[in-house]
């Protein structure tokens, strides 16, 4: 997994199975810092608003709090029956928003000494695989093949039945859909408010794993990673006109490719776009690889021939090249 | 004249008391002291007045009154800046008179004998004898000495010691005949440490040749104890500082000093270095100084130290070294060593000797095949039922007994050896049904089973080959049990396992049912059973009562312990249902294969965030009156899917909304539900859990709309049987559905039999069948079957 910065888009943050959290500089390509203080594969992490803190959950039940400068485990959550799989910092990092595989969205106090959760919202039937929150609302999706959204100003419980098992959910910048990827190789664009579909995104492939979905940043482009190993855009409006594949990252499959925040997306084809996709990749033959740093270690050096060949596919090169390697 | 009337009259009187004395002739009375002339006077003569015991007694005040030398006049203020050198500290001393500084005073001046210096005996009789004695003796005053010449105080243990026969100087312990042989030092070994001094070393030598008398003990030397003052300078072992004296004039001193001299060469080096120091009075001579330029001493220089000759460990001197009292004197006698090995291992016993040699006996040859591990064989009780399994191994052990006269003791068992020892029966669970039973009802037994068993091999040939819906006979299966259940039976019903308990009638039937099982009475078990009761139903429970009969044995006594009563009971027919449920996932589905998302598909509930959460949020909360969290939540009924399969005017919604409840009871008991992410990537099947639950329920519904024809059939076809009262529908419903007991003991090979015996009863109960055809669907799926299993219990 790989998470953008969410606020300038100068750190990118992955985890993987070897138990760590790696912060790296995407321009450079250089690391950071390591995180270390998970007992199984790190499924999700997620930064604070300020940079200061980061959040990460793990195959091992918990919910990690950590302090980006010293490294330090602040805060260890446990009280999820199964792997958590997709973590989430609310606006102000006061909440940590957890959801597992045991079916609950937990919502964990960071101010409080509280070793339990604030709230457990159990209403899914099968394990949480997304989680999105925004200032008053948070966002699920669940295997069981529904989206649910939490509102609290408004204490309502919307739940809208998509059908196939959720893989990723999503809020629009605007705040008024909602973009949830399924296992039947769809996305769908949802009307917040009422739950009308407004397009749906096909053409990709998503049937076995869990891959992440993408806004743009300005609502223009929809993003998914897909099975054979692309990733791929579609135009939010014309979805007819919008599918555009990238250049190919190589064999495995892209999970997470995340829109680079601050920076404005072109209406030309990403590939020549400032688009900056950051994207992790799995492995078709090990489920479970963890391969990351060591893809990532090899960024300097490839970085310069797949820089020039195609400007900022920077990661997703890098970890073509490995895959050569 | 008056004394002679009273001499008369004392003979009468009892006299108590001793007699006043007589009085003197012109002696007049005497009068008691007045109390104003009981009086104390001080020393000087002056009157004491009595204060009172505890304020001061006669000597409190001044001048015995209650003033001071100054009288009232309180003390004015001193500064103490100007005047600090005549402002005086008041002592306690300044507070007494002089009665109390005196001897007998609290705090007395004189300078007396403290007890640590006074004279031992203060014994005054003693003392008394004493002085006579000392009167008396020809050399007289010579015990007035003692007073003046006290001995000090001595310890107890001391003092004891002294009692036994102890003196200063020697050591403790019984004494010793004579000295084993001095060990004369080896000239090639140095001895180092605390060497004896250099006279009394000299001593020992030249007593060596003097005859010491067989017959003369000795007191062991004395101990001196360890010196255990820690070293706390930075100096080396064993160093001293220098003392002056030795070091100007270097005589004595010297061999203090050099400690890694020789022993041997102890003589003549001190004779040297008298002969040589008496040229050089001054100078620091020892190795550990070197030699200086001026010395002629060059000798020794070279000399290395090593380790080796130093003691490594604390231990004691060698035995035969120094037993003595170093003032006792020496005896230089061979000991043999024969000697001392005795006195290691102590008092020999009369008639044993020590032996000349030590022998050792070699270990035992082990067979070549030997493998050094044990294996304990099993002991098998000699019970009936294990019969075969003990024969079995006998056989493999290579032993095979058929006496049983010729048992030995341990391949008894616990009764056997009861009976041969005549002791009477324990009370308490048996360890199988057949031990009660008497001879003759052991034999019974074997017969219906060999019976049985023919019975059933004959028909299991024709059932295989025939049609398969021939019905089989009911007392079949009782048969087929019994032989299953053999005598493990026993605490089935004796136990509290109550599988039933839900339904306290039928688990009284149970009850009857196991008891009249261990008496083996295979009639009777049919009439336990309830007599309203069609005969599918009976033969069902039947099975359903072997079933758990068999189920409930294995955990009984060992298992029972362990376990601990459920938290949640399953007797409870409410349960705390959301009160909203999603529901509708048909409309759903078919509403997303239109995609026709939006009012068709969406759910909306009314939902509390909890309080914190509003706040760490900024939101107000949106319900500040009520305490719920999540999702209201009502108490229902429970339901269970038998309830539906009865009822034909259940509507669809309504298993809907059960199918939901289902789902959510299955949520409840197990927190981790199986995900798709858990599904291996080689699984591509596209069985989804809940898709499967649909269709599952679907056609359950689908079931469910029949009814009512086949009901009307069964209605015909059973002239006694009336269409299903609410006492037998509570019977359904109260009973564990028999899913729960298919999904848990339904064996593949067993699977076969119940089915057939269901097929053979379609004619008579098409909708049983349904239902049964629907429950082996159920087991077929995995997940649905489990879940049916959760949510009808």
């Amino acid at each position: 997994p790989l998470k953008a910065n969410p606020v300038d888009g100068n750190y990118c943050l992955t985890c993987g199975s070897d138990k760590s959290l790696k912060l790296w500089n995407p321009h450079k390509g250089t690391l950071l810092r390591t995180y270390h203080g998970h007992g199984y594969e790190v499924l999700d992490a997620a930064g604070s608003f300020d940079n200061s803190q980061l959040c990460s959950c793990s195959a091992d039940k918990t919910v990690a709090l950590w302090d980006v400068a010293t490294g330090q485990v602040v805060r260890k959550f446990r009280g999820h029956a199964g792997k958590v799989s997709c973590v989430q910092f609310n606006e102000e990092a006061t909440v940590i928003v957890s959801g597992s595989i045991d079916s609950t969205v937990r919502c964990w106090d960071c101010r409080s000494r509280r070793p339990d959760p604030v709230q457990v919202l159990d209403e899914a039937k099968d394990g949480v695989s997304s989680v999105k929150v925004s200032d008053h609302e948070i966002l699920s999706g669940s295997v069981d093949g529904r989206v649910r959204r939490y509102d609290l100003r408004a204490g309502q419980l919307y739940s809208d039945y998509v059908g196939s098992p959720i893989t990723s959910v999503c809020f629009s910048k605007d705040g008024q859909c909602v973009l949830a990827a399924s296992l039947d190789s769809t996305l769908r664009l949802l009307d917040k408010d009422t739950g009308e579909l407004l397009g749906e995104y096909t053409g990709h492939r998503s049937t076995t794993y869990k891959l992440d979905c993408v806004l743009s940043e300005q609502d223009t482009h929809v993003g998914s990673a897909s099975e054979d190993g692309k990733v791929y855009f579609w135009d939010l409006v014309e979805v007819s006109r919008g599918l555009t594949k990238t250049a190919e990252p190589g064999e495995g499959i892209l999970r997470h490719p995340q829109a680079h925040p601050g920076r404005g997306c072109d209406p030309r084809p990403p590939t020549c776009s400032r688009w900056r996709m950051l994207s992790a990749r799995r492995s078709k033959t090990t489920r479970v690889r963890s391969s990351l740093p060591e893809m990532m270690s090899r960024s300097s050096v490839a970085r310069d021939s797949t820089a020039l060949a195609c400007g900022l596919w920077l990661l997703t090169r890098v970890w073509a090249a490995a895959e050569a390697a | 004249m008056a004394a002679e009337s009273s001499d008369s009259e004392e003979e009468d009187l009892v006299s108590y008391g001793s007699a006043l004395p007589a009085l003197q002739e012109g002696e007049r009375i005497k009068k008691p002291v007045p109390l104003q002339e009981q009086t104390v006077k001080d020393g000087k003569g002056r009157y004491q007045r009595f204060h009172g015991a505890f304020t001061g007694g006669f000597s409190a005040g001044y001048f015995n009154t209650v003033g001071t030398k100054e009288g009232w006049t309180p003390s004015s203020f001193i500064s103490s800046r100007q005047k600090r050198a005549d402002k005086t500290i008041l002592g306690p001393e300044d507070f007494m008179d002089e009665e109390d500084l005196s001897e007998f005073g609290i705090a007395p001046k004189d300078i007396t004998t403290t007890d640590d210096f006074a004279s031992k005996a203060k014994d005054r009789i003693k003392e008394k004898a004493r002085q006579i004695a000392g009167v008396v003796a020809a050399i007289p005053g010579t015990t007035a000495f003692d007073d003046l010449i006290g001995p000090s105080k001595i310890t107890i243990g001391v003092e004891l010691l002294r009692k036994m026969g102890w003196k200063e100087g020697q050591g403790i312990g019984p004494r010793i005949k004579r000295k084993p042989l001095r060990q004369k030092p080896d000239p090639q070994v140095k001895v180092y440490g605390c060497a004896l001094p250099p006279g009394l070393s000299e001593g020992s030598e030249d007593e060596e040749d003097e005859y010491q008398p067989e017959n003369v003990t000795f007191a062991p030397k004395d101990v001196m104890p360890v010196d255990l003052t820690p070293k706390e300078d930075v100096h080396g072992l064993g160093y001293k500082g220098l003392d002056p004296t030795q070091a100007l004039f270097g005589i004595s001193g010297r061999e203090h000093l050099n400690l890694f001299t020789g022993g041997s060469e102890k003589t003549s080096d001190l004779l040297g270095d008298l002969r040589h120091s008496k040229g050089r009075k001054l100078g620091i001579t020892g190795q550990a100084f070197g030699v200086g330029a001026l010395e002629e001493e060059d000798d020794d220089i070279y000399a290395t130290e090593t380790l080796s000759k130093y003691d490594t460990v604390l231990k004691d001197e060698e035995p035969g070294d120094g037993l003595y009292g170093w003032t006792a004197p020496k005896q230089y006698k061979s000991k043999k060593r024969f000697e001392t090995e005795v006195k290691y291992i102590g008092k020999i016993l009369d008639g044993f000797s020590l032996a000349s040699k030590s022998s050792t006996y070699p270990p035992p040859d082990l067979p070549r095949d030997y493998r050094p591990v044990h294996y304990f064989r099993p002991v098998i009780a000699a019970g009936n039922e294990n019969y075969h399994l003990r024969k079995a191994l006998e056989q493999s052990t290579g032993k095979l007994e058929n006496d049983t006269t010729q048992q030995s003791r341990h391949t008894l068992n616990a009764s056997q050896r009861r009976d041969r020892l005549g002791e009477t029966v324990l009370k308490g669970p048996a360890p199988s049904v057949l031990e009660y039973l008497s001879e003759k009802d052991r034999e019974r037994l074997k017969e219906v089973k060999q019976a049985s068993e023919q019975q059933m091999k004959v028909k299991m040939l024709p059932q295989q080959s025939q049609n398969r819906f021939q019905p089989t006979s009911a007392n079949d299966a009782p048969h087929k049990w019994q032989m299953f259940l053999g005598g493990q039976l026993a605490n089935a019903g004796s136990s509290d396992f109550k599988p039933f308990a839900r339904n306290p009638e039928k688990q009284k039937r149970y009850e009857s049912f196991v008891q009249s099982l261990k008496q083996g009475q295979k009639d009777m078990l049919e009439h336990y059973l309830d007599p309203s009761m069609t005969e599918w139903e009976r033969g069902r429970e039947q099975e359903e009562f072997f079933r758990a009969a068999m189920f409930y044995k294995s955990s009984n006594s060992t298992l029972s312990s362990r376990f601990t009563r459920a938290k949640y009971e399953d007797d409870v027919d409410k349960v705390e249902v959301p009160r909203d449920q999603e529901n509708d996932i048909d409309d759903k589905e078919s509403a997303v294969k239109m995609k026709m998302f939006g009012k068709l598909t969406r759910d909306k509930f009314e939902w509390h965030p909890e309080k914190l959460l509003c706040k760490r949020f900024n939101v107000p909360d949106p319900y500040p009156d009520s305490s719920i969290v999540g999702l209201p939540k009502v108490k229902r009924d429970k339901y269970s899917v038998f309830n539906f399969l009865t009822l034909p005017e259940a509507t669809t919604s309504v298993t809907q909304a059960t199918n939901e409840r289902i789902q959510q009871n299955n949520n409840l008991n197990k927190p981790k539900k199986p995900s798709r992410w858990d599904v291996s990537d080689k699984e591509k099947e596209k069985k989804d859990s809940i898709s499967e639950f649909i269709s599952l329920a679907r056609s359950k519904v689908d079931i469910q709309q029949q009814p009512p024809v086949p009901m009307t059939e069964e209605c015909g076809t059973e002239t006694n049987e009336t269409l299903p009262t609410n006492e037998d529908k509570d019977q359904e419903e109260s009973r564990p559905s028999m899913d729960l007991f298919k999904a848990i003991f339904v064996s593949s090979s067993d699977e076969k039999s119940s089915s057939s015996e269901d097929e053979s009863d379609e004619e008579h109960q098409p909708t049983v069948s349904v239902i049964n055809s629907e429950t082996n669907k159920q087991v077929d799926l995995p997940d649905s079957s489990s879940s049916n299993v959760q949510g009808s219990t």
